[in-house]
């Protein structure tokens, strides 16, 4: 099978994914991408058109648990020690450079 | 180098403690100072948190003193991966992302260790994210295996296999997501336990891929390993996952006999590739198993070539939604050279994240991405049914299936991480348990001739740790 991720593609997923890869690791990408996928193409010797997809495993245990809380509120993390570890804030919202250019 | 040296069991710190023979502050000060020595030999720690420790070793000091009871692990020093969240101290994930990140607040696994007297020493390296095999994708640099400092205590969870290993702690905490416990653990020659998805809360637990993921313990011998797991699992009502099941009394059934038990052998797990002193090794101890009087029999897991596939696409688009959070907005890691948000956010991922996480969210995302999601994403989701339905049919039959945790035992630092592929291949006894959810332990069985640890991976259907660790104390009593 010819290579199916090509610098374009690379380019196209880094940008879906928000990153910016340099030259040199755009060129590892590739090589890398299309090994694991040369690889993990032996799944389509599986025939599985009457499987249902899998997400988690709770449905296949007999116990309590994948179930959602009560809508209820609830005391959060205290705000200070929160709001501490953000690289830039006026203490009680987050800091980002400007969103809009005009 | 060789810096092995065995853990005093639970049970011997327990009686020292309560005698007053050995005080709390005594025993974390006498680590700190091991830890001082040779850490930087093995790059075990990457943070002490000397202050939280010596003040609840103080106060099992303090019990001890009045005589009152004393809890499970009363002044047990215990080291945590550095992927689970500790209030206040530096938790990185192993990543630039995440340098000098406090938390602020406590995972549940960390909190019920210390409510049960367990004294936390400090915060173990591991790979970025959790995500390798080696332990070499750490930003901290790797960790050297006690057993020998030329080779990988293995991945991701390292550091917390490496800390029992070299008596750098008396038990600890890890993560394992593909075989992040089980194989570092066969690495280092101690006990490392994969319970139950869902058995272990994973809130305050840095996300890799939430259905994979899962908090367990290691230790120095398979009873301390149940002891420490019987701590840390329940219910949590803050991880939605966490499952509402009765915990039982693991440390309980190294004392029942493994007689008339049925353990499977897999004959899929001792094919081409694995290594000839490492299926000698556990050929010896299922030997044992029957010699103990359990009746040994073949089953077939004839999709578990797909496993690797199967968990490298899960994982990876998993990996690339979870990581998403790591922007430079709210915690961790921002780029000085930042035009603008969206510049913002790719330069701070740019340059706060590894090679090996990259090549993950990039696997990740392009197998969620139009045009691939069905052929990669959703085949795999299929294909983990299958693989999970077929682990249900064989535990129909027997009660534990034994397999070799790795295919080889540890190897030198560098032989792999040219080659991404080859490194993910050394998962490949450990990811279908993950997948399927179910639970195991390795445990030590023999050594390869150059002296190198073996392990047995025991491995139990959905919530039955209580029989893999009846069958690991028996490899174990065997050795």
């Amino acid at each position: 099978m010819a290579d199916q991720v090509t610098v374009e593609v690379v380019a196209r997923v880094a940008e879906l994914a928000n990153l910016e890869l340099t030259q040199e690791e755009t060129v590892a990408m590739v090589r890398d991408l299309n090994s694991i996928l040369g690889y993990v193409a032996q799944l389509s010797e599986l025939d599985t058109s009457d499987v249902e997809p899998l997400a988690q495993v709770t449905e296949l245990m007999q116990a309590g648990g994948g179930r959602l809380r009560e809508d209820a509120v609830t005391p959060s993390l205290d705000r200070a020690a929160v709001m501490s570890q953000a690289p830039e804030t006026d203490g009680t919202f987050f800091k980002v450079p400007k969103v809009i250019e005009r | 180098m060789k810096y092995t040296e065995k853990p005093k069991t639970l049970k011997q710190l327990r009686v020292e403690i309560e005698t007053g023979a050995t005080k709390a502050t005594d025993l974390a000060n006498s680590y700190f100072e091991r830890i001082e020595r040779i850490n930087p030999d093995l790059n075990v720690y990457l943070q002490l948190s000397k202050d939280r420790a010596l003040e609840q070793a103080e106060r099992v000091d303090g019990l001890a003193a009045k005589g009152d009871p004393l809890p499970v692990l009363a002044g047990i020093p215990v080291g945590i991966k550095d992927v689970m969240v500790v209030k206040g101290i530096p938790s990185t994930a192993g990543s630039r992302i995440l340098k000098d990140y406090r938390p602020p607040y406590d995972a549940p696994a960390v909190a019920r260790l210390e409510a049960a007297g367990a004294v936390v020493l400090g915060k173990l390296n591991c790979d970025e994210f959790a995500m390798g095999s080696s332990n070499e994708n750490s930003a901290y640099g790797p960790v050297r295996n006690p057993v020998d400092t030329e080779r990988v205590p293995g991945g991701s969870s390292g550091g917390s296999a490496a800390a029992v290993a070299a008596n750098m702690a008396v038990a600890t905490l890890g993560s394992d997501t593909g075989g992040s416990i089980r194989q570092p653990a066969s690495f280092c020659g101690v006990v490392g336990v994969l319970p139950t998805w869902g058995r272990v809360s994973r809130y305050g637990l840095i996300a890799f891929a939430s259905s994979l993921d899962r908090i367990g313990p290691f230790a120095g011998n398979v009873r301390d390993a149940a002891t420490m797991l019987g701590v840390i699992a329940g219910f949590d009502p803050k991880d939605a996952t966490s499952l509402d099941a009765p915990v039982d009394d693991y440390a309980a059934e190294c004392d029942k006999p493994v007689e008339g038990m049925r353990i499977g052998v897999p004959a899929e797990y001792f094919g081409e590739g694995l290594d000839p002193e490492v299926r000698s090794a556990i050929e010896d101890g299922i030997a044992k198993l029957k010699a103990a009087g359990c009746t040994i029999k073949p089953v077939s897991l004839p999709n578990t070539k797909y496993a690797i596939p199967t968990y490298y696409l899960v994982a990876t688009a998993e990996a690339s939604a979870n990581l998403a959070r790591f922007d430079g907005v709210r915690y961790g890691y921002r780029s000085p050279s930042s035009e603008n948000l969206a510049g913002m956010y790719r330069h701070s991922r740019e340059e706060g994240f590894g090679a090996e996480v990259k090549r993950r969210i990039m696997l990740g995302t392009y197998a969620l991405s139009a045009g691939y999601y069905d052929a990669y994403y959703l085949k795999a989701q299929q294909v983990r049914r299958l693989l999970a339905e077929e682990f249900q049919r064989a535990f129909a039959d027997v009660d534990a299936i034994v397999t070799p945790t790795a295919p080889t035992p540890a190897f030198k630092l560098g032989e792999k991480t040219g080659d991404p592929l080859a490194m993910y291949l050394a998962d490949i006894y450990t990811v279908t348990a993950s997948l399927a959810g179910i639970c195991g332990v390795t445990v030590p069985c023999g050594t390869t001739k150059a002296g190198l640890p073996v392990g047995m991976q025991v491995l139990a259907s959905h919530l039955r740790e209580g029989t893999a660790f009846r069958v690991a104390c028996a490899v174990e009593s065997a050795e």
